[in-house]
């Protein structure tokens, strides 16, 4: 029925892993806050390529009704809206105490 | 499995689709995690947002796709370049971009790629654990049954769910409200 070609879920998987390593990646170095919290926001997008993959891969054995995956990456979305928000409310509330925006200078909490 | 419910136009050029996007993808993370200026991180994390939206599509997931697109691409990226704009990028161009542990992070990122790497390679009885699922189905009622398993009482069992969320996002807007007084 299909060729060899096809995508299959693994496929997915794998992209939404090397985005993943890519977000932690950016996460781990970079040090300007802005796009470590850019980084975040491609870890959630990994995550919910996957959720997506495997939305088809569950309404492939359950039925069309079977869109979970779907339905819970509509939540990370919401998720990711309101981390955006209150981060980036943070992010401005620090720099205009601090005047900078690089994470290794945040070490207000830092005994 | 029901022959009915296979549509009667297969897709086509989904293997080339696939791999035109998924190098969009991966490029636009490299230039996200690589840009001195964070307006062109923005930039190529709007590229990469519009080609997983296209992905969604070809995942026969139209209603996920369309919240990708005005969601993400077009309200929460418009947030993070308006707090580009405010605060100043000049300054943190000419500053080193990538901090001291960053030998250490990448390590930690290889090993995780080592975990994925081990998992997905891994075989039961000659088969990966994430082997078929290609069947697919026709998109058109797609948005109604996500919307029954949000909304119906019946069929919904993410309800409650939803409603919590949207506490979650009332939230958010007052903790933003705080954050952003003159005063804190």
């Amino acid at each position: 029925m299909h060729a060899m070609l096809d995508v299959s879920t693994l496929h997915y998987l794998v992209l939404g892993a090397a985005l993943f390593l890519l977000g932690v990646i950016g996460v781990l170095t970079r040090r300007n806050v802005v796009i470590v919290l850019m980084s975040i926001e491609l870890i959630l997008n990994a995550v919910n390529l996957n959720l997506v993959a495997f939305s088809r891969y569950w309404q492939g054995i359950q039925g069309p009704g079977a869109l979970h995956g779907q339905v819970f990456s509509i939540f990370v979305i919401t998720d990711a809206a309101a981390e955006a928000a209150v981060g980036l409310g943070i992010l401005i509330a620090f720099f205009r105490n601090k005047e900078t925006v690089n994470v290794d200078e945040v070490n207000l909490l830092k005994w | 499995m029901n022959p009915a419910a296979v549509p009667a136009n297969p897709p086509v050029a989904t293997a080339f689709f696939f791999y035109l996007l998924a190098a969009v993808m991966i490029i636009g993370g490299i230039l996200v995690i690589t840009r001195k200026n964070a307006v062109h991180s923005a930039m190529a994390l709007i590229t990469t947002l519009l080609a997983q939206a296209a992905l969604y599509l070809m995942l026969y997931a139209p209603f996920v796709a369309g919240v990708q697109i005005i969601l993400y691409a077009g309200g929460i990226m418009v947030l993070f370049l308006f707090v580009i704009m405010l605060i100043s990028i000049e300054r943190t161009q000419r500053e080193r971009q990538f901090n001291k542990q960053w030998l250490v992070g990448i390590a930690a990122a290889a090993a995780l790629g080592g975990l994925f790497i081990a998992v997905y390679t891994t075989t039961t009885s000659g088969r990966t654990l994430f082997p078929e699922g290609r069947l697919t189905y026709p998109e058109g009622d797609n948005t109604q049954r996500v919307a029954a398993l949000l909304f119906d009482r019946a069929t919904g069992t993410y309800m409650f769910a939803f409603e919590i969320a949207s506490l979650l996002l009332l939230v958010a807007i007052i903790g933003a409200v705080v954050m952003a007084k003159k005063r804190i």
